[in-house]
């Protein structure tokens, strides 16, 4: 199993003091290699699942546990760290730093990961998300598809066993959308990577064998 | 991809503002740097490090203003001491090894270089510890033969065989009539010697005006103590009124142009002779003490040490005005890391988006942190070695400058030790500019930070 969610609840605190419980998820599997899509309405809490998936967001009780590790039990650095080494994320505005070019951005997401940055491996990700002319090309000199493009390459640059992915190809076009979304499959598929992709789109979504329905397995109003 | 050149790369984004930054830094350590080393330069001149001589001995005055004319020839010697005490009291002392007499006062024509007459034996003597002088030609042997330092042959393109005229000290600034000749250049020599003319002690005493009157003297002599004989007085009276009409005789001639002086040399009774100072060297160091104490016990004249009152001078008053430019350059760098932190601190608004991509790809909450310090660390170094290179160009650029108003040799390459610990400071001051945009990166809450 490549990821496992067991009992995780989520609340915020509302400036009045009230506590606004967002995830109580009883039990959520992905296997390994396998590809799932979320769909959910807006402020439903996917964005924040994702975050508490990758450890971006402290969740208030339960266990996330990827590739065996309960990634809630480690400390903060450690979980940074297994962020940069096994997760990949994609997300819906690219999230790109525009000082860097494409090349670099890809690297970048390779520094944190404490391993050595491989400058090939970067330029081969490019090359497969038909980037390879673009290498050192700024962000701001991308359309935005191809941003999109970068930011795919960046989230596989650790070769991660899993791979989150909130709306990306909500702020692309139509001809672009497709692209993405194969590039971002095919990828899974050929490195047997987990996908968890969160879209509002019924054309994304009925790509996938696996289609959940965050309200069917997330009972916010259940919390404790 | 390192931590520094991430924090390039940030810097590169906004690189008006970090420019202007480090410019700022650079200003700053261009003043530090310009004041620590117009510092050593004035410390290295002035400073003396030991002379062949271990006491100057003059009339009764200021000690500093005594070194000053007689080592650094700022400023006229005071009265001058008779040639009588040079010859009785200081040559034949039992503690005094040797005696150099030198007689200031006259300036050349052209460059208006000090003129020092001596002996030979001034040029056999160490100027500096293990120091000796070179010299380029001969020593001064003839009555009107002149050595001239490096520096006044550069200025006025004098060599060997050049001929120049003085001008006399006094208030008419008359131009004597002998020429002396060049026959030696000192090689370069880092003091005062370099913007010096030194010219023979005989030619010296030979000119015009360089005569005590007779009665004078001999009331000079008298109130030094020496006893004078009727008959002493008449021979000096019949010299001077020799001399005096030999000089009317010379005035006398219309066409001074065609009329070559350099020739003339009127040997100078000794009792006409003065001497402005006597560069002394005692057989012992401690006799040196001694030799203080006994003469300067009367007041006919005085005895100076020439590295203490320099030493007092430098320490009380340059030592101090130095603290205060330090201080306040101080201030100035102070103020530029206010600066990077100002900048950094506000552009941190701005990249918190930035800052948590970084998070959200796996940096942790110390590896951003070290990316604001880094730069931070950039910015005061970058500004910091342009300011060295400033501060050091600046010297360069006014190192003709100062040599030609203040007479003071500039060695632009100069490098003052304390500049070492401007590196230290820069590190500390980009730290403590750095700490608290640091930190903000540091508390940068990653999920609401990509969602603005």
């Amino acid at each position: 199993m490549s990821l496992s969610i067991r009992n995780l609840q989520k609340s915020y605190t509302e400036p009045g003091g009230h506590r606004l419980p967002i995830l109580n998820v009883e039990a959520f599997d992905i296997a390994t290699g396998e590809q799932v899509v979320l769909v959910g309405s807006s402020g439903g809490g996917k964005t924040t699942l994702l975050n508490v998936i990758a450890g971006i967001t402290s969740a208030d009780s339960g266990t996330v546990t990827i590739d065996g590790v309960n990634v809630r039990s480690l400390p903060e650095a450690a979980r940074d760290r297994f962020r940069a080494e096994r997760i990949g994320y994609v997300f819906q505005t690219f999230h790109l730093l525009p000082a860097f070019s494409a090349l670099e951005n890809v690297l970048l997401g390779m520094s944190f990961s404490g391993r050595k940055t491989d400058r090939h491996h970067a330029a081969e990700l490019l090359d497969r998300v038909g980037l390879g002319h673009r290498l050192h090309h700024r962000p701001t000199k991308l359309s935005v598809g191809e941003q999109q493009r970068v930011a795919v390459a960046r989230s596989l640059a650790n070769r991660p066993s899993l791979l989150l992915a909130d709306e990306p190809t909500a702020n692309v076009d139509s001809a672009n959308q497709d692209v993405i979304l194969d590039l971002i499959r095919d990828a899974c598929s050929e490195n047997n990577v987990s996908l968890l992709m969160v879209t509002h789109s019924p054309d994304v979504a009925s790509k996938f064998d696996r289609v959940e329905k965050l309200s069917d397995f997330n009972k916010p109003e259940g919390a404790a | 991809m390192t931590l520094l050149g991430i924090a390039w790369k940030s810097m590169r984004q906004r690189s008006l503002s970090s420019s202007l930054t480090a410019l700022s830094v650079a200003l700053g350590v261009m003043l530090m740097v310009s004041v620590l080393v117009t510092n050593a330069i004035i410390t290295d001149t002035f400073r003396q490090k030991g002379t062949g001589f271990n006491l100057i001995v003059s009339s009764p005055g200021s000690d500093l203003a005594t070194v000053l004319s007689c080592v650094y020839r700022i400023g006229l010697p005071g009265e001058p001491l008779p040639w009588r005490f040079y010859e009785e009291d200081i040559l034949k002392h039992p503690y005094v090894e040797w005696a150099i007499p030198m007689t200031m006062g006259d300036s050349t024509q052209e460059g208006s270089f000090p003129i020092v007459g001596t002996t030979a034996q001034y040029f056999g003597m160490e100027y500096e510890p293990d120091k000796r002088f070179r010299i380029k030609g001969d020593l001064p042997r003839g009555p009107f033969d002149a050595i001239i330092g490096d520096r006044v042959a550069r200025e006025n393109g004098w060599d060997l065989g050049s001929e120049f005229s003085l001008i006399h000290g006094g208030q008419d600034d008359h131009v004597h009539d002998e020429k002396f000749k060049v026959v030696g250049i000192l090689g370069l020599t880092g003091t005062a010697n370099d913007k010096t003319v030194f010219v023979n002690l005989d030619g010296f005493f030979s000119m015009a005006g360089h005569d005590k009157p007779a009665t004078e003297a001999i009331k000079r002599l008298k109130d030094f103590g020496y006893e004078v004989t009727a008959e002493q007085e008449q021979t000096l009276l019949k010299a001077a009124a020799e001399l005096a009409h030999h000089g009317e005789e010379e005035e006398g001639h219309d066409d001074h142009a065609g009329h070559d002086h350099s020739g003339h040399f009127h040997s100078l009774p000794n009792d006409l002779k003065e001497v402005s100072f006597l560069l002394v060297r005692t057989k012992r160091p401690a006799q040196g003490i001694a030799l203080t104490a006994q003469i300067n016990e009367g007041v006919r004249a005085m005895a100076t040490n020439p590295i203490r009152p320099m030493a007092r001078f430098l320490d009380n008053f340059v030592g101090s005005i130095r603290t205060v430019l330090l201080f306040l350059t101080a201030l100035i760098v102070i103020v530029a890391g206010v600066g990077i932190f100002v900048s950094i601190y506000n552009s941190m608004a701005d990249r918190k988006r930035e800052i948590a991509i970084m998070r959200a790809l796996g940096a942790q909450r110390v590896t951003v942190m070290l990316i604001i310090l880094g730069e931070s660390l950039l910015l005061c170094l970058s500004g910091g070695l342009l300011g060295f290179l400033l501060g050091h160009g600046l010297v360069f650029i006014a190192a003709p400058f100062i040599e030609a108003t203040a007479g003071i040799l500039v060695d632009p390459f100069k490098f003052e030790l304390l500049e070492f610990a401007l590196l230290p400071m820069l590190l500390v001051m980009a730290i403590v500019a750095g700490v608290l945009p640091g930190l903000a990166a540091y508390r940068t809450d990653v999920a609401s930070s990509l969602s603005d």
